[in-house]
């Protein structure tokens, strides 16, 4: 029998809610007795403090773990995880609509289940927390406490009370939202990533604010559940830090899909009028106001480094770059590192991950691994994705390295035109002078997927020519990664003397 | 007055029917651009066997038309658009002024006349009021972008526009240029141009940053976003490196292009942009056939084959058309900035569509509704002209209705039919393409455009500047031309 869960109004089957509830945050719960002192305190069981205490348990060290919050941190519980199952039945319904473009039939009219859709997003949930359950910890050797730490001493922290001595410690506390600084914004009430995923109805009209990745994402899902979305964001274009090609594509597709976009606009004030929210917005000149039901704030995210005495233990840091730390990830004590979300610039899950495990192995083993030497891809999973690794031409530039780009579009493709996905394409940024690969922007609906295979190439060196010898199946997205070697092969052919 | 010009497509004369491959020419990168720094400076090549020349003229002449016909001559400002109530276009004034020198070239208009048409402008201009109030007309020498018809003060509460004044400053000193002789009329005419290049200061419209901002609002100041990227803003970063009185730093031009794109695209190696238009505008007035910038050296190009690979780039998208709208082909293409449909209009079927109205469309990605803008493939003319006249050619026998009181209308959009099976054709004109014609078909047959500012020394002085060397601009700084 299913019950409506208390506060979100969400019917679940009460063995998938006891089940997450079991793996991220049992209750009732009571904390192993500690070792007298631990190889390795890892604070923070997120992404990248979960692959720390990985590491540092198959390295057969004495590990142990807290968490303050939740098991699983923001990718399970807040981020990429729940918001990729939304994503996908947003996908569902858009492909219902669209059914004509792939030559079917379309629904008569297609009735979005809401509640639906959110209970997928715990049964998911509760079956993705199995990896990092308590239970699959201890199996591993990793003593897990919840609570509070507090840093008393270089070498020490508290737990309510409990003491944890370690020889090392990796700090992978992670990032929380950024609040705008908008007049009545707390007033009004709103929604961040946080909070996003236990919405309760869907609203009619959502007001998005922020334009990346988090808006973008958001903003495309809730439109495609059937919400009237306006998405604001500062800036001239969606996700800054792309590529303005790529940006441009995203912008189309909002369009596409219906969504209200106001570029250049910044949101002025909130306020609650007759039950529903106005809010001003401001486009250089022009001043106008918007009506909503819910309004959701993707502006990004800070580290979260206080409360836990990093004073006393002589980590240096601040609100906005987090704690700091060198090249090895080591902060200014010796013996404590930092990983994730609240020392890197680049705050993706994947990056806590690496990091998390290369601040175990250079904290354990003194390997010297260096933050700078990974190759780190990202995606922003819209539709198309948005999908970049490496370096961005302006980049390139700014450095001094003269760079030419290889440009397949996706209407090329013959898969991507048979999938009826044919907008996006596939850039290779190669630095002049070598077939060095320095980056790649891919744009499609499986860019997420596509980019690891630029990475690979990068990470083992492999240049340009190199990929153009690859031989992909026939017919695959991927096969344009070889014909967007090849066409630069085409354009830079090796003389007889270098040969 | 105006010649008629009664052409209609289906009575083009042999020498027009232009065989064009039917497959896209990929050409490849090491033919590039040995051809321009063997050019002579006055050896622009006429259309032998190609095209009869009297056909160009019909069409530059219309074009033409178009200044004298819309201009308040109580102000002496030209308008927008050929709209009743249209405002004045800061950047249709530059192109006015430019092409007047065309239509004295070519005996369509007196000299004298086009001497006051030009002063009357350049009157307006010198005495308007430059305090930057919502009332004016300009500040610190630049001006905003759409002006009252009768009071040449701002409307649409537009922004104070860095590029539109660029274009109206490069016009000044094309007039400038054109009438030399030692008369108080034409001395007036190039005493005024000169007083309003020195007046803009280009340097505050940096905003203290590295690059120039796009503009700037009485109401919020500068618009908070610059240039990034390939775009026609190369005549601005000239004339503004150029300047006596408030040059811009080198490094200006260095950080601007910093943010440009070299990519391959359908097998052209090329300076991406994706509308045509950006592709031909700095082109009116520089030749840059020869000469090269630091970038262009690099990748061993220049901007004038830049923009003949750009048409490749063009013809081979709409060979492909992944959009499947009506007519693209090989002979169909031109991607720009035109007027095309807006979703208002009512479709010939019920398909949902998204249709831009007035926006710069560009390849490959878009946006592309369907609309292609016939100016922007005759302002192709120069780089490509057999491609570009066979494009017109076709366009005009598909499609009488883009040829607007003898002249070319902005867009149509072959996805719309009326009930005739008639495409869907921009009512009027605009005067932006009429001037952009004038001047890439003068460029074609004479080079006149070219000429006079090859030899106008702020020019020169700002290409300087920029890096740029080579072809003749070498011959200019050994020859010390002056302005």
């Amino acid at each position: 029998m299913h019950r409506r869960d208390s506060g979100s109004g969400i019917v679940v089957d009460p063995a998938v809610r006891d089940e997450l509830r079991d793996n991220i945050r049992p209750t009732p719960w009571r904390n192993p007795v500690p070792a007298d002192r631990y190889g390795l305190v890892v604070v923070g069981a997120g992404a990248a403090g979960l692959a720390a205490a990985r590491e540092a348990a198959d390295s057969g060290v004495r590990v142990a773990l807290v968490e303050r919050d939740l098991l699983g941190g923001d990718r399970l519980n807040f981020g990429c995880e729940p918001s990729k199952a939304l994503v996908r039945t947003a996908r569902a319904y858009a492909q219902m609509r669209d059914a004509r473009r792939y030559g079917a039939a379309a629904p008569q009219q297609v009735e979005v289940d809401f509640h639906a859709a959110m209970e997928r997003v715990l049964q998911l949930r509760a079956r993705l927390s199995r990896a990092t359950s308590p239970r699959m910890l201890k199996e591993a050797g990793i003593d897990l406490f919840f609570g509070h730490a507090m840093f008393k001493a270089p070498d020490r922290l508290d737990l309510d009370g409990v003491r944890l001595r370690f020889d090392k410690a990796v700090i992978a506390t992670g990032a929380e939202p950024d609040v705008p600084d908008i007049p009545g914004l707390r007033d009004v009430g709103y929604f961040n990533n946080e909070t996003i995923f236990g919405i309760d109805a869907l609203p009619r009209r959502m007001l998005v604010i922020g334009g990346g990745p988090l808006g973008c994402e958001l903003a495309q899902v809730f439109r495609r559940f059937g919400s009237s979305v306006i998405i604001v964001q500062h800036m001239p274009l969606f996700l800054p830090h792309e590529e303005r090609d790529a940006a441009q594509i995203l912008s189309v597709a909002f369009a596409r899909d219906g969504i209200e976009v106001r570029l250049n606009t910044e949101v002025t004030a909130v306020r609650r009028v007759d039950g529903e929210i106005r809010a001003d917005l401001r486009s250089d000149d022009y001043v106008t106001s918007v009506a909503a039901d819910a309004l959701l704030v993707g502006t990004g995210r800070v580290p979260r480094v206080d409360d836990m005495g990093l004073d006393a233990a002589g980590v240096r840091h601040d609100a906005v770059h987090g704690i700091r730390v060198d090249e090895h990830l080591r902060t200014d004590n010796p013996a404590i590192y930092a990983a994730g979300d609240a020392c890197t610039a680049h705050r993706f899950t994947h990056v806590a991950e690496a990091t998390g495990r290369m601040a175990a192995a250079n904290a354990l083993r003194g390997e010297k691994h260096v933050l700078s030497d990974l190759v780190i891809p990202w995606c922003t999973y819209t539709d198309p994705e948005i999908a970049h690794v490496g370096l961005y031409v302006r980049e390139a530039m700014r450095r001094g390295i003269a760079v030419s780009t290889s440009t397949i579009p996706l209407h090329v493709v013959d898969r991507a035109v048979l999938d009826g996905d044919d907008v996006g394409f596939i850039k290779l940024h190669v630095a002049d002078g070598s077939d060095r690969i320095l980056g790649a922007t891919i744009v499609s609906r499986c860019a997420g997927e596509l980019i690891g295979q630029v990475t690979q190439a990068m990470v083992n060196g492999i240049g340009v020519r190199g990929l153009a010898r690859v031989i992909h199946p026939y017919p695959t997205e991927s096969s344009a990664i070889g014909a967007a070697a090849r066409a630069w092969c085409r354009e830079h052919p090796v003389s007889p003397r270098n040969e | 007055m105006a010649r008629s010009t009664s052409w209609r497509a289906n009575e083009l004369p042999p020498t027009l029917r232009v065989k064009v491959p039917k497959t896209i020419h990929n050409s490849a990168a090491a033919a590039t651009v040995a051809h321009a720094a063997a050019i002579d400076a006055d050896d622009v090549q006429s259309l032998p066997g190609v095209t009869d020349d009297a056909q160009l003229d019909a069409w530059q002449r219309a074009a033409f038309d178009y200044f004298p016909r819309n201009r308040n001559p109580a102000n002496g400002l030209f308008f927008d658009t050929s709209r009743a109530g249209s405002p004045v276009s800061i950047a249709v004034v530059g192109f006015a002024l430019s092409s007047y020198p065309v239509a004295v070239e070519r005996g369509w208009i007196d000299r004298a006349e086009a001497i006051e048409h030009c002063a009357a402008a350049l009157r307006f201009f010198r005495d308007s009021n430059q305090d930057g109030s919502d009332g004016a007309t300009g500040y610190k020498g630049f001006y905003f972008h759409f002006l009252d018809r009768d009071a040449g003060t701002r409307v649409w509460r537009c922004e104070l526009s860095m590029i539109d004044t660029a274009l109206l400053v490069v016009g000044a000193l094309a007039a400038s240029r054109y009438f030399d002789a030692d008369t108080p009329a034409e001395e007036e005419l190039r005493q005024i141009a000169d007083q309003l290049y020195r007046r803009v200061d280009w340097r505050w419209s940096q905003d203290g940053g590295s690059t120039i901002m796009q503009g700037w609002k009485p109401e919020c100041g500068f618009l908070h976003y610059g240039w990034e990227g390939y775009s026609e803003a190369i005549v601005l970063y000239v004339l503004a490196l150029g300047s006596p009185t408030h040059p811009i730093g080198d490094d200006c031009y260095r950080a601007w292009t910093s943010t440009y794109q070299w990519e391959n695209l359908y097998g052209q190696d090329f300076l991406y942009a994706g509308p045509l238009f950006i592709h031909q505008f700095s082109h009116a007035w520089i030749d840059f056939r020869g000469i090269r910038d630091r970038f262009m050296r690099a990748k061993q190009c220049d901007y004038f084959e830049n923009s003949r690979r750009a048409v490749h780039v063009q013809r081979a998208y709409a060979c492909i058309n992944p959009r499947g709208h009506a007519g693209y082909d090989e002979d169909c293409w031109g991607f720009s900035a035109c007027e095309g449909p807006s979703d208002e209009v009512q479709g010939a079927d019920a398909e949902p569509r998204h249709l831009f109205g007035y926006a710069a469309r560009g390849v490959p990605y878009g946006p592309d509704d369907g609309t292609l803008s016939p100016p922007a493939v005759l302002a192709s003319l120069p780089f490509e002209p057999e491609l570009a006249l066979a494009a017109i050619r076709t366009m005009c026998e598909r499609h009488p209705g883009i040829v607007h009181e003898h002249a070319f209308t902005s867009g149509f959009n072959a996805d719309l039919r009326d009930r005739s099976g008639r495409a869907w054709v921009s009512p009027g004109l605009f005067g932006l393409d009429q001037g952009i014609i004038v001047m890439m078909i003068e460029n074609h047959r004479t080079g006149l455009p070219w000429k006079l500012m090859r030899g106008c020394r702020w020019i020169v002085e700002g290409l300087h500047r920029a890096g740029f060397d080579g072809g003749w601009l070498d011959t200019a700084a050994r020859n010390g031309e002056q302005a």
